[in-house]
C-alpha cells in the first residue's frame, strides 16, 4: 500500500531554485535511502514533507489524503516524524518536555480548570519510552543540554516514536556516531519496518545506506535523478549515479573502504 | 559530566528541587534575605508592618511589568516599550473617564485595551514585518510615550472617579488594593507559565525557534500573543499607578522597563529566552522594591537609586551568564 505519494515538488528560495519537480513515492514499511550531492536539496525536500517549508507547486499525499494545506503540527499528528540532524531539541527544557513539545497531555485542575500540563503522566510516559530504546539517560528531570551526543540523540529519536508514527524521516542519524551507536540506530531501522513504519535515512554513509535500505533515490540538482532497487545495485552504481558519471571508481573504492 | 561523578551534596539537591519543583533559584532569595537583613541593620524603620506594605505598594507597578518582561524574553523576546505603554495606558484611561465622562468600568477596560493594542502592534511588527524586537519596542517606547503626551496635551489629567481611586489607594482588610491586585496576576501568570502548554511553549520557543516550529507550535502566533499580553499587562500597571496616584501622568512609568527587566533577570529569566519563572520574577521585583526603599530610608539621592538598578542590572546578567557558562562546561 502506497503510503506517501510526492509528485512534481518544486520549492525555490528567491532566485535559488533548489527542488524543479521532485517525484517520490513511499509504501509502509518500506525504508528509501535518500543520497546526494551537498546541496541536492535532501533536506528541502525532507522539509516540504513535514511542512516546515511549504513547496511552490506539486502534490503531497499520505494515504490518499492530500496534507499540502495543513502546517507542520497537523502532519505529525498524521503520522509524519522527523529526527533531525541538528535534533530540533530545546536544550533548557528536559526529557519530557522535549519528547512531548506541542502535544503535552493535559489534565483538569481541581477538576474543573482545563489545560493543565500533565506533568506525572509525561514523566512516566517519557520513561517508559526511554527504556523501550534500551537508552541510559542520568535522569529524565534533567535539562537535555547537560546530556552528551548520542544521549540527546536518544531524547530526538524517543520524541519521533512516541506517537505511534507511519513515517519517520531520519536526516544524517549516524553521522556523529561512535561504531557501536551507529548499529543501534541500524537495529532501530529494522524494527521500525519490521512493525510496518516507513522510514526515509538522509544519509552519505553509503554503507549504511546499502545495507538497511530497500530503494535508494538519488537526487541529484533538485531532481530524483535515480531509483534503485538496494538489492539489485551496488555502491559503485549509486556512487556514480551521486556525482553524475565520469570515472566513479575510485570514489567508490573510497566507500566502500569506509 | 563532574558532577554525575560526585555524590550531589545536600545544597546541591535542594538547589536542583527549587529549580524543578518551585521554579525559582535560591540564590535570589538568599540576595533578598541578605539585602534586608543589611536595611533593617542601617534603618531602624525598615522592619515595620507599614514600611512593609510600603515596599509592596511600591513593586506592585514594577511587579505586573516585571511579569510582562518575564514573559516577552522567556519566550526569546524583548519589550523595550514597557514603561511608555503603562504610561500610555494610565492617560487613556484617565481621558475616557475625565474628559470623555464615561463610566469607570470603561475606563479600566481602556487602560488594558490600550496597552494591549500597542502589544499587538509590537508583536504584528516582530513576526510579520520581521523587524527586530529590539527595534519595534524601542521604537514603541517613542510612539507610546509621545501620544501619551498629545492625547494629555503634556498635563496629567486629574479628577479620576472614586471608583478608580479606590484600586490604587483602598485597603480591604489592611492590606493596599495593588498588592492585591499584583498577588492575584502572579498567581495567574505563574500558573500560566509553568503549568500550561500554553506556558511551555514559550519557554520552548525561547529555548529554540526550530526545536517549536518542528514540534509544530505556531511559532509567529504565539509571539503575538506573548506581545499583546505584555502590553496588556503593561496597561494594568498603568491603571495600578494612575489610581495610585490619583492621575493620569503622561510621564508615568519612565524607565520602569529598565527596573521590570531588571527584576526579571534577578529572578532567573534567561536573557535569551527558554529559562522563566513567576515566582522567580517575583523575589526579583522586591529585591528591586527593598533596594529602593532602602535607599530612600537611608537618605539616598534618587539620582544615586538610577545608578544602583543599572548596575544592578548588568550585574544580574554577569552572574547569570557566568552561572550558564560554568554548567556548560560540565
Amino acid at each position: 500500500m502506497t503510503l506517501l505519494t510526492l509528485q512534481g515538488i518544486r520549492k525555490s528560495f528567491g532566485a535559488v531554485d533548489v527542488l524543479h519537480g521532485v517525484d517520490l513515492s513511499v509504501e509502509a514499511g518500506e525504508v528509501i535511502g535518500l543520497v546526494g550531492d551537498n546541496g541536492a536539496g535532501k533536506s528541502t525536500l525532507m522539509k516540504t514533507i513535514t511542512g516546515i517549508y511549504r513547496a511552490d507547486t506539486g502534490s503531497i499525499e499520505l494515504g490518499g489524503k492530500d496534507i499540502l494545506p495543513l502546517d507542520p503540527g497537523q502532519r505529525r499528528q498524521l503520522g509524519i516524524e522527523m529526527i533531525y540532524q541538528d535534533l530540533s531539541l530545546a536544550k533548557q527544557q528536559d526529557v519530557a518536555a522535549n519528547i512531548f513539545l506541542g502535544r503535552e497531555p493535559t489534565k483538569k485542575l481541581f477538576g474543573f480548570l482545563p489545560g493543565f500540563v500533565d506533568k506525572a503522566e509525561m514523566d512516566r510516559q517519557a520513561a517508559k519510552m526511554i527504556e523501550r530504546l534500551g537508552a541510559h539517560l542520568p535522569s529524565i528531570n534533567r535539562s537535555v543540554g547537560s546530556f552528551s551526543g548520542g544521549q540527546q540523540q536518544t531524547v530526538a529519536i524517543a520524541r519521533a516514536l512516541t506517537f505511534n508514527p507511519r513515517l519517520v524521516i531520519m536526516d544524517e542519524p549516524t553521522a556523529a556516531l561512535a561504531v557501536r551507536e551507529v548499529q543501534s540506530v541500524l537495529d532501530l531501522i529494522r524494527r521500525l519496518k519490521s512493525e510496518g513504519i516507513a522510514v526515509i535515512l538522509i544519509s552519505h554513509r553509503l554503507n549504511d545506506v546499502l545495507a538497511v535500505t530497500d530503494r535508494i533515490v538519488v537526487l541529484r540538482h533538485g531532481r530524483a535523478e535515480a531509483n534503485l532497487v538496494t538489492a539489485k545495485t551496488n555502491m559503485n552504481e549509486v556512487v556514480g549515479r551521486i556525482v553524475g558519471g565520469g570515472d566513479t571508481s575510485a570514489a567508490a573504492a573510497h566507500e566502500q573502504r569506509g | 559530566m563532574a558532577s554525575d561523578m560526585a555524590q550531589p551534596g545536600f545544597w546541591a539537591k535542594v538547589q536542583r528541587a527549587s529549580v524543578e519543583r518551585l521554579h525559582i533559584r535560591l540564590e535570589s532569595l538568599l540576595v533578598l534575605v541578605a539585602l534586608s537583613a543589611v536595611m533593617a541593620v542601617l534603618s531602624p524603620y525598615f522592619l515595620s508592618l507599614s514600611n512593609f506594605l510600603n515596599i509592596l505598594l511600591a513593586t506592585s507597578t514594577i511587579g505586573v511589568l516585571a511579569i510582562a518582561a518575564t514573559f516577552v524574553i522567556g519566550s526569546g523576546g524583548l519589550d523595550l516599550s514597557l514603561g511608555s505603554v503603562m504610561g500610555l495606558a494610565g492617560v487613556a484611561g484617565a481621558f475616557v473617564a475625565v474628559n470623555l465622562g464615561w463610566p469607570s468600568v470603561f475606563a479600566v477596560s481602556a487602560c488594558i485595551i490600550a496597552g494591549g493594542l500597542a502589544g499587538y502592534i509590537n508583536g504584528q511588527l516582530v513576526t510579520r514585518a520581521f523587524v527586530p524586537a529590539f527595534i519595534v519596542t524601542l521604537g514603541m517606547l517613542g510612539l507610546a510615550r509621545g501620544l501619551a503626551l498629545v492625547i494629555s496635551q503634556g498635563r496629567a489629567i486629574y479628577g479620576l472617579p472614586p471608583e478608580i481611586v479606590y484600586i490604587g489607594q483602598g485597603r480591604p482588610f489592611g492590606i493596599p488594593m495593588p498588592v492585591i491586585l499584583l498577588v492575584l496576576t502572579a498567581v495567574v501568570a505563574h500558573c500560566l507559565l509553568a503549568y500550561t502548554r500554553f506556558g511551555r511553549h514559550t519557554l520552548a520557543l525561547g529555548d529554540s525557534e526550530g526545536a517549536a516550529r518542528a514540534a509544530g507550535i505556531r511559532v509567529e502566533h504565539h509571539r503575538r500573543i506573548i506581545y499583546t499580553l505584555s502590553g496588556a499587562l503593561a496597561g494594568l500597571a498603568g491603571l495600578l499607578f494612575t489610581a495610585r496616584v490619583n492621575a493620569g501622568d503622561p510621564t508615568a512609568g519612565i524607565n520602569y522597563e529598565l527596573t521590570a527587566i531588571t527584576a526579571a533577570i534577578i529572578g532567573g529569566t534567561n536573557l535569551f529566552g527558554g529559562r522563566a519563572s513567576i515566582l522567580g520574577t517575583m523575589i526579583g521585583a522586591l529585591i528591586m522594591g527593598v533596594l529602593q526603599n532602602g535607599l530612600t530610608l537611608l537618605a539616598v539621592q534618587s539620582y544615586y537609586q538610577q545608578m544602583a538598578i543599572g548596575a544592578v542590572l548588568i550585574l544580574a546578567v554577569f552572574i547569570d551568564q557566568y552561572q550558564v557558562r560554568k554548567e556548560s562546561r560540565v
